[in-house]
């Protein structure tokens, strides 16, 4: 893997885009459920989109943008509406990372998707419909263009373009920060959470 | 908002802290886990260093992977072996209680828990699947996660979460007979769609919801991610209390008393604040079929594929992509469809109530010649239950096969598969493209008793007519 994934504070992401078209497109699509027989993700990178890649292949709009020479190594994913809808399979966000994506920029994303991104620390960035289409008519245009995402600033520039991309208060500081993984920050919370099960009733079998 | 609703008193009382990210760490009163998304999750508490600090709050058990014909082990797949070997050496490093194979309380990790009283109302419950929504059918606060947060919630028996805000589904009259809950379900996404939901809970309720059973609740609750809402709830009531009464894991003696009282503070009130609210009349749905490659894409079985010109401008890409893969002339009825493969199954359909639908379609009938039809109970006690009465006998005589507890072909994570373009006729949740397992494969999503009369018919056929028959 070239790129190293991802660790400490994601400010920016940098590297070429991959557009992937289209609305609804489901963790089933992203990685077949075929794949997710394994005790680990290490595998999953070459399977990203395997059936959609494969049905493709052959066809007159093939073959699949992760096949093009012009993306392999691309970094930034420029997709549409309610992307990674579906199955909980962090496997999805594993194999396009594995792949070599490192930050998604849709109209819209799924919300287990969209968490299981941020705690691999892969930013998903969202634009308006006419936004996004601009975005991928742009990188579409020149394959070997390299864009930025910056995550402070909500921006996506490259092409001799710029344009504005929006991520919420809390991821964006999680991201900025490094804090994106949640687990230490949970841990350090040990006396609050035995507060917690003190004060529920279900966790002493409502004795009296 | 959400001020007074179930949801808004769940997540208080769950409430550990509020995280320097902005998010809020919440408390996750029930974990369960599986053999595909937890095997990861341990392996990182492993290089962490770390060890599960609430063993005593997570379950487990096998599903999605175990074959439905013969589950003697080794399995006869050495990935799927290997998955499950792996389930049961963490379970047994970590003191978790693992309800195996042949324990009579295997089965799909949704059915089971709410079977054995694990599943009760005001809980939180967390599971490395996006079905765990149908715990809300006991009011209590539900959703999928990603190994990341299995992992944490082994850590931490907590989550970093952001609070949704909630949507009131409220649902008049009452269902009519040949229609159930799948249907209704099936056609709050439709109206909703598959991405009405993102950033709600949803609260079903009002009479149609209140005259649910148990089961049908679940079945509702199940496909609320189906609408892109993470969590679907139902408040609980009598019916909720006399499900769980009795059950393994439910409380006893005084406490359940108190139990009682506790639950049912947790409803929300009558001055309860909604951020939305969408109505419904149950007795207008007919039997829901999906026609395309999303479970918003469906329609009545009385009505035909919709063309372009029906459809919302934004929705026709995928509409034109649901015609070319699923090979559905637009305009054309649903009904008479010719199907290949009937699957009655699933964390959606495949509890004692289900089965019981089907096999009153089936009784006394035959599957069509060419049509592989097969039930696969949702746990080891559906199946015992479904026995006692029967209802595997019925299924047999009629020509459906009679299988082991399991996934099986919701997602075709084991033996059970759709074979090049065949189209079935399933039980399940999800129609997406490649779903059951062939990367062409076709699935029309239905109840499990309109998959019953699809298999003796051979297509799509209005289950009314054989009930009536």
């Amino acid at each position: 893997m070239a790129t190293p994934f991802p660790f400490g504070p994601i400010t920016a992401v940098t590297g070429t885009a991959v557009v992937v078209r289209g609305d609804d497109i489901d963790t089933d699509r992203i990685i077949p459920a075929r794949f997710l027989k394994c005790v680990t993700f290490e595998a999953l990178g070459p399977a990203a989109f395997a059936d959609d890649r494969a049905e493709l292949a052959q066809a007159p709009a093939g073959p699949h943008p992760f096949d093009r020479p012009e993306h392999q190594g691309a970094s930034i994913l420029l997709v549409n509406r309610n992307f990674g809808c579906g199955s909980s399979r962090e496997h999805a966000p594993q194999a396009l990372m594995r792949w070599g994506i490192r930050a998604v920029v849709g109209e819209s994303f799924a919300e287990i998707f969209y968490g299981n991104c941020l705690a691999l620390g892969i930013p998903c960035l969202t634009a308006s419909h006419e936004g996004m289409l601009a975005i991928q008519a742009a990188a579409a245009a020149d394959p070997a263009a390299a864009f930025t995402l910056d995550v402070a600033a909500q921006s996506l520039s490259g092409a001799d373009q710029s344009w504005a991309l929006d991520l919420a208060a809390g991821p964006r500081q999680m991201l900025s920060t490094g804090q994106w993984d949640a687990t230490s920050q949970l841990l350090a919370n040990g006396t609050a959470l035995e507060a917690t099960v003190a004060r529920l009733p279900y966790l002493a079998t409502f004795a009296a | 908002m959400s001020a007074g609703t179930l949801y808004d008193k769940v997540w208080a009382l769950h409430q550990v802290a509020e995280l320097p990210g902005g998010s809020t760490q919440l408390f996750i009163g029930l974990h369960l886990i599986h053999e595909v998304t937890s095997p990861q999750a341990f392996a990182a508490l492993k290089d962490l260093g770390l060890g599960v600090r609430h063993p005593e709050r997570t379950v487990a058990t096998v599903d999605h992977i175990v074959p439905t014909t013969s589950q003697a082990r080794p399995f006869a797949d050495p990935l799927a072996e290997e998955m499950l070997a792996t389930l049961e050496a963490n379970c047994a490093a970590h003191n978790i209680t693992l309800h195996g194979l042949g324990s009579g309380r295997q089965g799909i990790v949704h059915v089971i828990a709410p079977e054995l009283g694990l599943t009760q109302p005001g809980m939180t419950v967390a599971c490395g699947d996006s079905h765990t929504s149908t715990h809300g059918a006991f009011g209590a606060i539900a959703f999928g996660i990603g190994t990341s947060q299995v992992r944490d919630v082994l850590a931490s028996q907590s989550l970093s979460m952001g609070k949704l805000k909630v949507r009131r589904i409220w649902v008049d009259g009452q269902l009519q007979p040949g229609v159930y809950a799948k249907d209704l379900v099936l056609h709050v996404i439709r109206t909703l769609g598959v991405k009405g939901g993102v950033g709600y809970a949803y609260e079903f309720a009002g009479p149609a919801i209140e005259g649910l059973s148990m089961e049908e609740r679940m079945t509702l609750c199940n496909m609320a991610i189906e609408g892109g809402a993470r969590c679907g709830y139902v408040n609980p009531d009598q019916v909720t209390f006399d499900y769980l009464q009795g059950r393994p894991y439910a409380p006893s003696g005084e406490a359940w008393e108190r139990a009682v009282a506790w639950w049912s503070s947790l409803a929300s009130g009558p001055d309860a604040v909604f951020d939305d609210e969408v109505r419904f009349d149950a007795s207008a749905i007919a039997p829901t079929i999906t026609w395309g490659i999303t479970p918003g894409q469906g329609i009545g079985v009385d009505e035909t594929v919709p063309t372009l010109e029906q459809t919302e401008s934004d929705e026709r890409p995928l509409a034109e992509e649901a015609y070319r893969y699923m090979d559905l002339q637009p305009g054309a009825p649903i009904a008479g469809t010719p199907v290949d493969v009937c699957f009655i199954g699933s964390c959606t359909n495949g509890r004692l109530s289900d089965l019981q639908a089907a096999a009153a379609v089936a009784k006394g009938r035959h599957v069509a010649p060419g049509i592989k039809a097969f039930v696969v109970p949702g746990s080891e006690q559906v199946a015992a239950a479904a026995e006692a009465e029967g209802l595997d006998q019925v299924f047999t005589a009629a020509g459906f096969e009679w299988r082991e507890p399991g996934c099986s072909m919701c997602l075709a994570m084991n033996p059970d598969r759709l074979e090049g373009r065949q189209i079935s006729a399933s039980s399940s949740n999800r129609n997406f493209k490649g779903r059951q397992g062939s990367a062409t494969g076709r699935t029309l999503l239905m109840s499990p008793a309109m998959v019953a009369a699809a298999a003796i018919a051979g297509k799509v056929t209005d289950v009314r007519q054989l009930l009536a028959a």
